[in-house]
């Protein structure tokens, strides 16, 4: 059957036109490439009247392709493709090309602008010659969602799918929900009391019907696509049976065994080898730490399983592997500390009293190590002085270059503390006061009238090298103070370093599991920076909370909602569309040399080893066609990216290469 | 043709997620840079496919563009690993062949590198046109006609191997 395509050059306004002979373009693409039938230039092509054009051309010329002339088809593809399918022609069967961001915007020439929109319209109407119709694919979305991380962030998330009355499984990777807001003991600017306005919400987490709450587990395994998703979640053994367990807590009271805790307490308190992370902790169920257990490490004890009135202590419990089936993933793993020891210049761990902000948030924490004593490592030595560092490993070429958003608010928060809890001077070491938020300012205005010094520069070293009397026994901060143009050396009692934000360790690769990618400082990729924040690149994953850049508590909150509502959107729709962009394996043709196997980052193709073929599983293919251009013997096709359209398209776009000889679809 | 009036046929094979929005952001902030790469969007740097350099060249290009997201930033997590792969392969070949290496780059751009893509744009081209064209159609006879012989003898050997149903 003869093609019968349409052209449509754009001048959008004066943005095409001024720099692109749009006319000439038109003109020339209806005299000179083959098989047009009509081509037009309009000013605004994406407008109504635009649209119509297209459709009535459609309608009456019997148009079997369309090509647009336009800007980019990241803006407009739908729009041109809607506008086909309104008509009666198949939306694959429209192929846009960009003569707006990527020539008349770009060049200020018109000759050789003009030059090069005809070679794109030309590459283009080739190619859509070839094109063929395709049916997006439309699945049901799974109205049941997998939330991984249990800080606020993942909690919002659940509790506000689950409200609307929708299944959520949410996966924490330690044994209590909380995350690390729970270790905190006041949040800025307001003052509240961290615990008191996390608990109630880990609450009504814990005893929501809607919320299936996997604590102690981790995600292994995600397979299938948007709407579908397979996932295997692994039940870390906690040898308490969770059915049996009252969460009294007497097994935790008598184990002879005080353990380190550097999790929850930071390393500035102990637990014991059965324990739960914190007195709140939800569920209430206490985990065994086998790497410290008399009874796992030596054979001997075993006083929990004695004591525990409901004989819930079983040795002998085993991970499991649960598999889930869900809709839409929301990640909010959230982050970890900067290890303050690479910045050796400031002796933590070297000098004693030194400390991290999340050992200070649990040195001032009424239920923390001390009872929320202000002292120094000794335990009792209440500080005289004590220097806040701003920007340990944030904003430093030697480690991350960005800003964790948070540290200068938390470091008013410690200013206040100390001063409301101690006779302390309090120095802050800022190189900027970062306090942009609502109610921020005035916070730093408050803590400037409550006697909170503020010096500009940042600290060069801690020290504890007097040289001078004044200096012996303290902790001397050097610093280069801008404002006054000095050089200065003070001496304190403690220093507190605002340790940065970073992503998880193993961040990266959770991220490959579930599909989606970091940034180069290994925050998730959102979809879109200003625009799309939640959402990923991966259809039916999404993120929240910290995991996708440093950010405040309230700023958690509502990404966990934001993500809640995209996922709630999907769930009302019910059905999902996916694009049809989808590799295929001639069977006939397949020589079972598995080369692609490998190729597919999505386990997408599978090997039937009776027939001895490789086999595209088509609900996980994502369309990237690299195994279409690893098969040696050409025999995997990428639909609406097949070999047959790409040679068009190249052959249209060097019209003006070819030898002398007139060419079979463009004459020169 | 002189040098100084040559301007290169180049064909730019850019993915969807990162190189491509990268040229729509270069055009979003109007940054000017030379109008000879005409690109052709896939869905990722890993479907190019070594013939379609080859077959751009083949054509009459005188240098090919192959854009793609930073490694460890690819949309597909690890496609663009294998662009590289094959990529560093062809340019072997392509040298074997007697072709500059020059004339075949591989780029990586982020969607908010523009400025960065541009430059690239710019560099390949002041280097093809250092190198000059590579005429390669016209490495056959003007009218085609080794090519139409070769085709001749390929048509004569599948006739020959075909088993009659």
């Amino acid at each position: 059957m003869a093609e019968k395509i349409g052209i449509y050059v754009c001048h959008c306004g004066s943005n095409i036109a001024g720099t692109i002979d749009v006319e000439e373009v038109a003109r020339w693409a209806g005299k000179n490439i083959k098989d047009v039938a009509v081509s037009r230039d309009y000013k605004f092509m994406c407008s109504s009247l635009g649209q119509q054009m297209i459709e009535d051309d459609i309608k009456q010329q019997g148009l079997t392709g369309v090509v647009v002339g336009a800007c980019s088809p990241h803006l407009h593809e739908k729009t041109f493709r809607n506008a086909c399918h309104r008509a009666g022609l198949n939306p694959y069967l429209c192929q846009m090309t960009n003569i707006r961001e990527h020539v008349s915007w770009v060049n200020s020439d018109k000759e050789s602008g003009t030059f090069k929109a005809k070679s794109l319209i030309s590459a283009a109407a080739e190619r859509v010659k070839r094109q063929k119709p395709l049916e997006p694919m439309r699945v049901k979305v799974n109205p049941a969602t997998l939330v991984v991380g249990g800080g606020i962030a993942g909690l919002q998330a659940a509790l506000e799918l689950a409200d609307a009355g929708h299944h959520v499984y949410l996966v924490e990777r330690e044994p209590s929900i909380g995350g690390h807001m729970a270790q905190f003991d006041k949040t800025f600017p307001t003052l509240d009391c961290s615990a008191c306005i996390l608990t109630p919400k880990m609450s009504e987490v814990g005893q929501h019907e809607n919320i299936t709450l996997l604590t102690y587990s981790e995600l292994e395994e995600v397979s299938g696509s948007v709407g579908n998703f397979k996932v295997k979640v692994r039940k870390k053994a906690r040898y308490v049976d969770y059915d049996k367990c009252t969460g009294c807590g007497i097994c935790i009271e008598k184990c002879p065994r005080k353990v380190l805790d550097d999790v929850f307490e930071a390393g500035m308190g102990y637990r014991k080898a059965i324990y739960t992370p914190f007195p709140q902790a939800v569920p209430r169920t206490p985990v065994i730490d086998t790497a410290n257990c008399t009874w796992f490490t030596r054979g001997k004890c075993q006083v929990c399983s004695k004591v525990c009135p409901t004989d819930a202590v079983d040795y002998n419990q085993q991970d499991e592997i649960v598999e889930l089936e869900v809709g839409n993933i929301i990640i909010a793993t959230g982050w970890k500390l900067f290890d303050c020891k690479r910045s050796s210049h400031y002796g933590y761990g070297r000098l004693a009293n030194v400390y991290t902000n999340m050992e200070f948030e649990r040195l001032c924490n009424a239920a923390g190590p001390t009872n929320g004593k202000i002292v120094l490592r000794d335990g009792k030595t209440e500080p005289k002085s004590v220097a806040i560092v701003h920007c340990v490993g944030s904003r430093d070429a030697n480690s991350n270059s960005y800003c964790s958003a948070v540290c200068c608010m938390a470091a008013l928060k410690f200013g206040h503390l100390v001063l409301e809890k101690t006779n302390a001077e309090v120095y802050s070491f800022y190189i900027d006061m970062r306090s942009n938020q609502k109610g921020y300012e005035e916070f730093y205005e408050r803590l400037q009238e409550e006697g909170m010094q503020f010096v500009r520069g940042k600290v060069g070293e801690v020290t504890d090298a007097a040289r001078q009397p004044a200096e012996e026994g303290k902790l001397i901060v050097q610093v280069d103070d801008t404002l006054l143009g000095k050089q200065r050396r003070i001496p304190v009692d403690m220093v507190i370093l605002m340790g940065g934000l970073e992503p998880q360790a193993d961040a990266k690769e959770f991220g490959l599991k579930c599909g989606i990618s970091c940034s180069m400082a290994g925050w998730y990729t959102e979809r879109h920076p200003k625009l799309d924040p939640v959402a990923t690149m991966t259809d039916g994953v999404f993120v929240a909370g910290v995991c996708q850049g440093p950010k405040d508590i309230p700023a958690s909150v509502a990404q966990g909602a934001a993500a809640a509502a995209r996922v709630q959107g999907m769930i009302s729709k019910g059905e999902v569309m996916i694009e049809p962009i989808v590799a295929s394996i001639d069977e006939e043709n397949c020589s079972g040399c598995r080369i692609c196997n490998n190729m597919c980052p999505y386990n997408a193709i599978e090997f039937d080893a009776e027939k001895s073929i490789s086999r595209v599983i088509t609900a996980l293919c994502k369309g990237c066609g690299t195994c279409v251009a690893a098969c040696p013997a050409g025999v995997i096709t990428g639909a609406h990216f097949n070999n047959e359209q790409i040679f068009a398209e190249i052959d249209g776009i060097l019209w003006d290469a070819k030898p002398q000889a007139e060419t079979e679809s463009v004459t020169v | 043709m002189s040098n100084e009036t040559f301007e290169p046929k180049i064909v730019g094979f850019l993915c969807n997620w990162c190189s491509y929005r990268a040229a729509d952001l270069a055009g979003s902030a109007r940054i000017k840079y030379a109008p000879n790469v005409r690109i052709i969007r896939l869905m990722c740097s890993g479907r190019v496919d070594p013939t379609f350099v080859v077959k751009a060249l083949a054509d009459g290009a005188d240098g090919v563009m192959i854009a793609g997201c930073h490694p460890g930033e690819c949309h597909y997590i690890e496609q663009n690993y294998k662009a590289m792969r094959r990529f560093h392969l062809l340019k072997q070949t392509l040298t074997a062949l007697g072709v500059e290496p020059d004339r075949v780059q591989l780029v990586w751009a982020s969607a908010a590198e523009g400025q960065r893509l541009a430059e690239a744009i710019d560099k390949l081209v002041a280097d093809i046109k250092r190198l000059g064209p590579l005429r390669w159609p016209s490495n056959w006879d003007e009218d085609g006609g080794r090519l139409k012989a070769l085709e001749e003898i390929v048509k004569e050997h599948e006739e020959a191997m075909e088993v009659p149903a």
